[in-house]
C-alpha cells in the first residue's frame, strides 16, 4: 500500500515537472573510442581495480546466474517494476567495449550513459559520485579488461512514467550530490579510508539508510536502517543499530570477511554475495570499513552496555527460556528444530548457529529478516565453507513460524511483541526468489 | 492409547542371530595351517582366500532340502560385493541367483578375510567362491555319477540338478549326504566356459538396491532389536582433552535416562528412546567441562611442519642414477591436504551382552580384526566375543565404524541383557573419523633429446595410511577411558602393495628411477586408511608430473604417456580413454580445458585411465569437472554396471576431494565439524556425464578396482585445469583462491 | 498424545512433541527410509513430504505435523510394487551403499508432482540439498530424467504436428 502511494505521488510529481526538464534532461554523447587494448593498462591498476570491483560487488548486479560475468541482464526488482543490469564487459555493441575513460567517468559520477541517456539510480551512481578520479580510473582498467560478451540487455519492465528517462533529470537536480569525498583530518586513516569505501563504492546507504518519498536516501539519517528491499531489511549501523551487543571493529571485520560473526549471526539475503564479493578485497580495506562502521554505533551507553549485559547472560544460559502459557508451541518447535544447532554452545562454531540471544535479527522492530532466516535460511554458495542454515519454509505453516518467532522474540530478545507477524510471513512466502 | 509396535516390522533378534548355534565353530573355519596339519598334508598354492581356508565347506554349503548358502569373508560396504559374489556361485553351481543365499563377515560363520580393503574382494573372496563352487559343481557331478552308474562325461548339472542323458535327475540336495563339500579344495577347477556365461559379465541388477529405494531394512542403522536401548556419546571437544568437571544430577532425571556411562574421560549416555538419549547427551555436554591443550600444528604452515617431522626412509626403488649432460632437467613439487571419509550415515553399532558373551553388529570393515580388538579392550575371551558385519553407510576406508564398535561394546557391558544401540552425532564423525593423510612429493626427471624420460627421483612424504584395529590401542575409545590405552607407534605398510607409497613407483618405461618413501611415525591429525592410501597422491603427482614433462617434451600428453607404455592392457584403457573422451578433436572454449590421467592401481590390479574436461570461472576461481571419460580393465569383468557404478562414483569422490576439500583446524580443535565447515561436492556441479568403458577380459584373473580411479581422476582434473588456465597448480585442493591468485585479474 | 498421518494411515504416538519426526518415523513406526544424516538439515538424507512438500524429518518436531499428510518412501508403492520413480532408480541402478537413496527419491518425487518434465538444470538445483558421498549423482538425474519420460513423451505427442 505504501508503495503504491509513493508511486502515485512519485508519478504525478513528475509529470508536472516533466515540461521543464525536458529540456535540462538533455546530455550530451559522448564519441565512441576503439577499446583500448589490454597492453593499454599497467597490470598493477587491474588489479587494483579488481578489489575495488570486490567491493563496490558490481559482478552480483552486473552478472546472470549461469551467463558470462559482467554480461549484465540481472534482473533488479524495484517497489516499481523490474529493471535489467546493463552489460559492462568491453563488447562494443551491447557492452561498454566503445565507451572512452570520460564517458565512463560521467556515468559513475552523473548516471548518464555514453550516448547521453540518464540510467536509473537502482545504479548507485549517487554513492559513486564520492569517487576519486584514480579510483575510477582503476575500475575502469578492470573493467575493460575482462572478456568482451556481446548479450543484449532486456527493456525494463516498469509502468508509465517511470519507464522514461527524461524525469531522472529532475531526481538528479534534487538528491544527486556530487561533492567528492571530504576526508576528515580528525579522524584516523583507517577512519577515513572506510568512510570513503562505505559511502562510496560500498555503498551501503543503498540498503541501509532510509529513503524519501522520491526513492532518494535521506542524506541527514545516514545508515540509520533501510526500508525493506528484496525481502529484507538493511539494518540501522549508526547509534540505532538493533544489535544487542554494539558491533566493534574486530566483529564487523570477521563478519564482512567471512559472513558471519560471533555475537550478532549470518549474512543472509542480499548480503551474501556483498560478502562473497568481498573474499577478494584486501584485509586493510575490510578494517578500514569496520573501523568506520563501528564508529558510527557511537559512544556506548550505560544503557546500552546493559542491554548488552543481559542478552550475554541470556545466551550463556544452557537451557532455553520456559515458554509462558500460550507459547508452549514455539517452545516445542525450537527445541525440535532449532536447539540442536542453537543451544548448548554460547560460541557460534559449526555445526552451533547463535544463540538467539545475540541474534541481531530477532531485535529489529520489524520481524522481516527474522522471518526470512526460518522462511530461506542461509543456504551455501557453492562448494564454499560458511554458514548454512536449512530453510523451513515448507516445513511449518504460518501460524507455526508465528508461534516460533513470537517465543523468540518475548525470551530471547525479550522485546515487544511483533504486530501482524502471520500475514507478514504469508506475505514474504509469497515472495519470488528462491524459497 | 499408545500404538507403538517397537519392533513389529523389523527383523527379529533371532533372526539376527540365525546360525549362531551348531555351526558357530566348524571345522572348516580353521585357518589353513592347522586344516592342513589336520588333513596331515601340504599341497600346492590355492587360488584367492582358498590358501587360508582350503575346505570347499568354508565357502559353499548344501542343505539335504537342496538350499545353498555361500560364505564370505568380506562385506558389503554398497560397492556391489554381493551382487558380483552371487554372479559368480549362481554361473558356477549352475543355479539362479535368487537360489543362492550369501552370508557375509561374521566371526561365528565366514572364514576370516581380514578386511574388506584396498580392492581385494574379488582377487580373494571371488577367487575362493568360484573355485569352490566349480569344485563343488564337479563333486556333484560325480556323486551323481556313482549314483547313476553313468560316466560323468554323460551328465550335466542344470538348476540344482544333475541331470544324465536319458532324462534321470537327482537334485543338488539329494547328492550331499556324506559331507561330500567338506574335503579340501584342489589348485585347479573347471569354470564354466565363457561362451556358456549366463551371470558373468552382465549387468546384473544388485540385490541390494530394490531394499534401498523402498525403504526396506537395509543398514545397521535400522537393526532394531526387542528392548534395545539408545546410547549417545559425549566426546571431547579436541584430540586429548580430559573431563575435569561433570555435574550429572541435572541429566540423570532426564525422561527415559537409564544409565550415564562414565569411565575416565570416556562419557556416555544410555536411555530408552533414542530422541532421549540425544537430549540427555545435548544435557551432559552442557555440563561437561574439559581441559583442552593446543596439540595441533599451524595450519598455516602445515606442510613446513610436516616436512620437519622426523621420518624413516624406506626405499621403493633405487637404480643407480646417471644423467647424461644434454638431457633436460624437471622439477615440481606437490601436496596434500587432509581429507575427509566424510561417510553421509554416522557411525553405528549395537552391542549385546548375555550370559558372559558380547556380540557386536558392525559396519567395521574387518570383523575379525574388530574381535581381535575388542577381546583386548574388553579382557573377555576370544570365543566369548562375536562380531557380525551389517552393512552401514559408505564408508570408503577406515572411518568411525571399528570406534563405534568399541564403543558399543563398552555400553553393552555397562548394560548387561539388553541390546545397546550407539549411533555417532555428526560432529562426531566429523570430528574423530581417521582422516587421509596431509602429503608431500618431489619430483624430478631429466629427459632425453629424444623426448624420453631417462631418469626418475621421486620421493614421497606421509603419515601412516593404516592405523586400523587389530591392537586395542587403535580404538579412538579406548584412549580416554580411566587406564587408558595408547596408540600404537605405526609402521609403514609393506610393498607391493604399500601405504603411503602405493603407486609411488612409476609404472611407465624408465631405465633408472629412485623412489623414497619419508614414512614419518608422528601423526598430527588422526589418520588411517583412505579410498587409495597413498596412491591418491602418489598418481595425482605422477600424472601431473608426466604432463609437465610432456609440456617439456612439446608432446601431446596421451601421446607422451604412450610413448613410456610397453604393457598392452595399459595401453589400451590409455588409447580407448582418449578416444571415447574425443581427446583429438577437443576444442577448447575459454575457460575451459582437457587433462588426462592413468594408473595401474598398486602397480598390480586395475588398470584406468580417465579424461576430464573442467570449466573455470575466472571471476570466482570456481572449478567445475564438466565431463568424464574413462576407460578400465579389471580382469575379467563379473558385474560391468557394478564396475562402471563404482568407477562414476570414485571419480565424482576424487573430484570432489581434489577440488573442494580440506580438513580445518586451529591449534587446539578440529573446525570442520559439518557439511557447512566441510563442504564436498553437491548437484549443481556434479559433471553433465560420465562414461565408463569396462575392457572385456574373459577368463582373466580378478583385478580389484574399487579405488583404481581416485587417483588418475586427481591428476586428470589438475591436468585440465592447468589446460585450462594455462598455470600448474600443485596443491590439492585446487581451491578457487589459489585458481584466482593463478589467473591474476 | 500425537496423531500423524503417515502414508494414509493415522498413528497416535505417546511421544515428547518436541521429537523430531525421523525418531517417530524410525523408532515408533519401524519405517526405515528415512535416515539420519546429520540432524543439521545439510544434508538430506531424512527428506520426508509433508503437505507435498520436501522437508528434513530430522528437524520438524511432531508437534507441528498433526493434520498435516506425510508421505516417506515406503508410501510410494502400490501394491507392493515400486512406483515409476522407485523403479527408475531400480532400472539405472543409482545407488551405491543406498545411505543417501531415499531422501534422494522423495525429493526428486516432489520435483516430479511439481515439475512433470524438469530439466537438467532444474533436477540438479532442486537437488542441491541432498548429498551423496559414493558419487551417485549422474546415476540419481538419469533416474529422475528416466521417471519423467513418460510425460515428456506424452507432452512431445500433444504438441501440433
Ligand atoms: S539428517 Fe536431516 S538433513 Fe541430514
Ligand atoms: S549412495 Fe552412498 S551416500 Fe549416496
Amino acid at each position: 500500500m505504501r508503495l503504491l502511494r509513493f508511486g502515485l505521488c512519485f508519478a504525478v510529481l513528475l509529470l508536472v515537472a516533466a515540461a521543464f526538464f525536458v529540456v535540462l534532461s538533455r546530455q550530451p554523447v559522448i564519441a565512441g573510442v576503439e577499446a583500448p587494448p589490454r597492453s593499454a593498462f599497467d597490470q598493477t591498476l587491474i588489479e587494483k581495480g579488481a578489489k575495488l570491483a570486490a567491493i563496490g560487488n558490481c559482478y552480483s548486479c552486473h552478472t546472470t546466474r549461469g551467463k558470462a560475468d559482467y554480461s549484465g541482464s540481472r534482473a533488479i526488482p524495484t517497489p516499481f517494476g523490474t529493471i535489467f543490469s546493463a552489460n559492462i564487459t568491453p563488447a562494443p555493441g551491447t557492452g561498454i567495449g566503445r565507451w572512452p575513460e570520460e564517458a565512463f567517468r560521467r556515468a559513475m559520477r552523473e548516471g548518464i550513459s555514453r550516448r547521453g541517456e540518464h540510467l536509473f539510480p537502482a545504479f548507485p551512481y549517487d554513492h559513486y559520485a564520492r569517487l576519486t578520479d584514480d579510483d575510477l580510473h582503476a575500475l575502469y582498467a578492470f573493467l575493460m579488461t575482462r572478456t568482451p560478451v556481446e548479450s543484449f540487455t532486456p527493456r525494463n519492465a516498469l509502468p508509465f512514467p517511470l519507464n522514461k528517462r527524461w524525469p531522472l533529470a529532475f531526481w538528479n537536480v534534487a538528491f544527486l550530490d556530487k561533492t567528492p569525498f571530504q576526508p576528515n583530518p580528525q579522524q584516523s586513516d583507517a577512519w577515513n579510508r572506510g568512510a570513503y569505501l562505505v559511502a562510496g563504492l560500498g555503498h551501503c546507504g543503498d540498503c541501509h539508510t532510509p529513503r524519501n518519498l522520491f526513492s532518494a536516501e535521506e542524506s541527514s539519517r545516514p545508515l540509520e536502517g533501510g526500508a525493506e528491499s528484496e525481502g529484507w531489511v538493511g539494518p540501522a549501523l549508526n547509534t540505532a543499530s538493533p544489535a544487542p551487543v554494539p558491533w566493534d571493529e574486530a566483529h564487523l571485520f570477521t563478519y564482512l570477511r567471512h559472513g558471519w560473526a560471533d555475537q550478532h549471526g549470518a549474512a543472509a539475503g542480499p548480503m551474501q554475495p556483498v560478502v562473497t564479493a568481498l573474499a577478494r578485497a584486501d584485509d586493510a580495506d575490510i578494517h578500514a570499513m569496520a573501523t568506520y562502521l563501528a564508529a558510527q554505533q557511537g559512544p556506548v551507553s550505560t544503557e546500552r552496555q546493559q542491554r548488552a549485559s543481559a542478552a550475554l547472560a541470556r545466551a550463556a544460559e544452557v537451557k532455553p527460556p520456559a515458554p509462558a502459557a500460550g507459547e508452549e508451541l514455539g517452545a516445542t518447535i525450537f527445541a525440535g528444530a532449532c536447539a540442536s544447532c542453537h543451544t548448548g554452545s554460547a560460541a557460534m562454531v559449526p555445526p552451533h548457529g547463535i544463540n538467539l540471544a545475540l541474534s541481531s535479527a530477532l531485535y529489529q522492530p520489524e520481524p522481516t529478516n527474522a522471518i526470512q532466516f526460518v522462511l530461506r535460511g542461509v543456504q551455501p554458495s557453492g562448494e564454499r565453507s560458511g554458514p548454512l542454515m536449512p530453510r523451513f519454509a515448507d516445513t511449518f505453516t504460518d501460524a507455526q513460524m508465528a508461534a516460533l518467532l513470537r517465543y523468540l522474540r518475548a525470551h530471547y530478545a525479550t522485546a515487544p511483541p511483533w504486530h501482524s507477524l502471520e500475514s507478514k510471513i504469508r506475505d514474504l512466502r509469497q515472495r519470488k526468489g528462491p524459497l | 492409547m499408545t500404538c507403538r509396535h517397537p519392533a513389529e516390522a523389523g527383523p527379529s533378534r533371532r533372526g539376527f542371530l540365525a546360525g549362531g548355534g551348531a555351526l558357530i565353530v566348524s571345522f572348516s573355519l580353521l585357518p589353513r595351517f592347522a586344516a592342513a596339519q589336520a588333513a596331515g598334508q601340504t599341497g600346492p598354492a590355492l587360488p584367492g582366500s582358498l590358501a587360508k581356508f582350503p575346505m570347499l565347506d568354508s565357502w559353499v554349503r548344501i542343505d539335504a532340502n537342496g538350499a545353498i548358502t555361500v560364505f564370505t569373508g568380506k562385506a558389503e560396504l554398497g560397492q556391489g560385493i554381493k551382487t558380483a559374489l552371487i554372479q559368480l556361485a549362481a554361473e558356477e553351481l549352475i543355479v539362479t541367483t535368487e537360489a543362492i543365499d550369501l552370508v557375509t563377515a561374521d566371526t561365528a560363520r565366514t572364514p576370516d578375510e581380514g578386511y574388506t580393503a584396498g580392492s581385494h574382494s574379488m582377487q580373494d573372496s571371488g577367487t575362493a567362491i568360484r573355485n569352490a563352487a566349480a569344485q563343488a559343481r564337479a563333486l556333484l557331478i560325480d556323486a551323481a555319477a556313482t549314483r547313476l552308474q553313468v560316466p560323468g562325461d554323460k551328465l550335466r548339472a542344470e538348476n540344482g540338478m544333475v541331470i544324465a542323458e536319458d532324462g534321470r535327475q537327482l537334485r543338488y540336495g539329494e547328492l550331499v549326504g556324506d559331507q561330500i563339500l567338506h574335503v579340501q579344495a584342489s589348485p585347479q577347477s573347471v569354470f564354466v566356459d565363457p561362451s556358456r556365461y549366463r551371470f558373468i559379465g552382465k549387468p546384473v541388477p544388485r540385490v541390494d538396491i530394490p531394499a534401498k529405494v523402498t525403504g526396506g531394512i537395509a543398514f545397521i542403522q535400522d537393526m532394531r532389536l526387542p528392548n534395545m536401548a539408545h546410547a549417545r556419546l559425549v566426546r571431547p571437544p579436541s584430540y586429548g582433552a580430559t573431563l575435569s568437571r561433570l555435574d550429572t544430577a541435572a541429566v540423570e532425571h532426564l525422561p527415559g535416562v537409564i544409565k550415564i556411562v562414565r569411565d575416565g574421560s570416556y562419557l556416555a549416555v544410555i536411555a530408552e528412546q533414542e530422541y532421549q538419549a540425544i537430549v540427555a547427551m545435548r544435557a551432559l555436554e552442557t555440563a561437561a567441562h574439559w581441559d583442552e591443550k593446543p596439540g595441533l600444528p599451524d595450519s598455516a604452515t602445515l606442510f613446513d611442519t610436516l616436512a620437519g617431522l622426523p621420518a624413516q626412509q624406506v626405499p621403493v626403488r633405487d637404480d643407480p642414477i646417471a644423467i647424461p649432460p644434454n638431457a633436460r632437467i624437471v622439477e615440481a613439487s606437490y601436496r596434500r591436504a587432509y581429507h575427509m571419509h566424510g561417510s553421509i550415515g554416522p557411525s553405528c553399532a549395537i552391542g549385546l551382552s548375555e550370559n558372559g558373551a558380547l556380540t557386536v553388529w558392525t559396519h567395521a570393515q574387518g570383523v575379525f580384526p574388530l574381535r581381535a580388538a575388542l577381546t583386548e579392550l574388553t579382557g573377555l575371551p576370544r570365543d566369548k566375543v562375536r562380531c557380525i558385519h551389517v552393512q552401514g553407510s559408505g564408508c570408503y576406508g577406515h572411518n568411525g565404524a571399528d570406534d563405534a564398535g568399541a564403543d558399543a561394546a563398552l555400553l553393552a557391558l555397562a548394560l548387561p541383557g539388553r541390546p545397546v544401540r550407539v549411533q555417532w552425532m555428526r560432529e562426531q564423525e566429523h570430528i574423530w573419523e581417521p582422516y587421509g593423510s596431509a602429503m608431500l612429493t618431489k619430483a624430478r626427471a631429466a629427459l632425453s633429446p629424444e623426448h624420453q624420460i631417462i631418469a626418475w627421483d621421486y620421493t614421497v612424504r606421509s603419515s601412516t595410511h593404516a592405523t586400523r584395529p587389530g591392537g586395542a590401542g587403535n580404538l579412538m575409545p579406548a584412549w580416554y577411558r580411566e587406564k587408558p590405552l595408547t596408540q600404537p607407534v605405526p609402521k609403514p605398510l609393506p610393498l607391493p602393495e604399500g601405504g603411503g607409497h602405493r603407486n609411488a613407483a612409476p609404472i611407465y618405461t624408465i631405465p633408472s628411477a629412485r623412489v623414497m618413501y619419508e614414512f614419518m611415525p608422528a601423526m598430527p591429525l588422526r589418520v588411517s586408511a583412505l579410498r587409495g592410501l597413498g596412491a591418491y597422491m602418489n598418481v595425482f603427482s605422477i600424472e601431473s608430473f608426466m604432463d609437465e614433462l610432456a609440456q617439456a617434451a612439446g608432446l601431446d600428453p596421451v601421446d607422451f604417456r604412450l610413448n613410456h607404455l610397453s604393457d598392452p592392457r595399459a595401453r589400451e584403457v590409455v588409447t580407448r580413454a582418449a578416444e571415447r573422451f574425443g581427446w583429438l578433436g577437443f576444442s577448447r572454449t575459454p575457460g575451459t580445458g582437457r587433462g588426462f590421467g592413468f594408473a595401474r592401481y598398486k602397480n598390480l590390479a586395475a588398470y584406468l585411465a580417465v579424461a576430464v574436461e573442467v570449466a573455470v570461472d575466472r571471476e570466482s576461481g570456481q572449478v567445475r569437472m564438466v565431463r568424464a571419460a574413462a576407460a578400465v580393465d579389471s580382469g575379467e569383468a563379473v558385474n560391468p554396471d557394478g564396475i562402471a557404478n563404482q568407477i562414476e562414483g570414485s571419480i565424482l569422490q576424487s573430484a570432489s576431494w581434489t577440488l573442494y576439500e580440506s580438513v580445518a583446524f586451529d591449534r587446539t580443535r578440529i573446525a570442520s565439524r559439518d557439511w557447512s565447515s566441510y563442504p564436498i561436492m553437491r548437484f549443481p556441479a556434479v559433471p553433465d556425464r560420465i562414461e565408463v568403458q569396462v575392457v572385456e577380459r574373459p577368463g582373466e584373473p580378478f583385478l580389484g578396482t574399487g579405488e583404481a580411479a581416485q587417483g588418475p581422476t586427481a591428476a586428470a582434473v589438475a591436468n585440465a585445469v592447468a589446460d585450462a588456465i594455462g598455470v600448474r597448480l600443485r596443491d590439492i585442493p585446487l581451491s578457487p583462491a589459489q585458481v584466482k591468485a593463478a589467473i591474476g585479474v | 498424545m500425537i496423531t500423524l498421518l503417515v502414508n494414509s494411515a493415522l498413528h497416535k504416538l505417546d511421544i515428547d512433541p518436541a521429537t523430531p519426526l525421523l525418531y517417530a518415523l524410525r523408532n515408533d513406526l519401524s519405517l526405515n527410509g528415512a535416515k539420519f544424516g546429520c540432524g543439521l538439515g545439510q544434508c538430506g538424507a531424512c527428506t520426508v513430504l509433508v503437505d507435498h512438500e520436501p522437508v528434513y524429518a530430522c528437524l520438524t518436531p511432531v508437534a507441528a505435523l498433526e493434520g498435516r499428510p506425510i508421505l516417506t518412501i515406503e508410501g510410494l508403492a502400490e501394491n507392493d510394487k515400486p512406483s515409476p520413480l522407485q523403479q527408475a532408480f531400480i532400472d539405472e541402478q543409482a545407488a551405491q551403499c543406498g545411505y543417501c537413496t531415499a531422501g534422494m527419491v522423495m525429493r526428486a518425487q516432489a520435483l516430479l508432482d511439481h515439475n512433470s518434465i524438469p530439466t537438467e538444470a532444474e533436477i540438479r538445483a532442486y537437488m542441491e540439498p541432498n548429498l551423496c558421498r559414493c558419487g551417485t549423482q549422474v546415476r540419481v538425474v538419469r533416474a529422475i530424467r528416466r521417471a519423467s519420460q513418460p510425460a515428456r513423451e506424452a507432452a512431445e505427442a500433444s504438441l501440433p504436428r
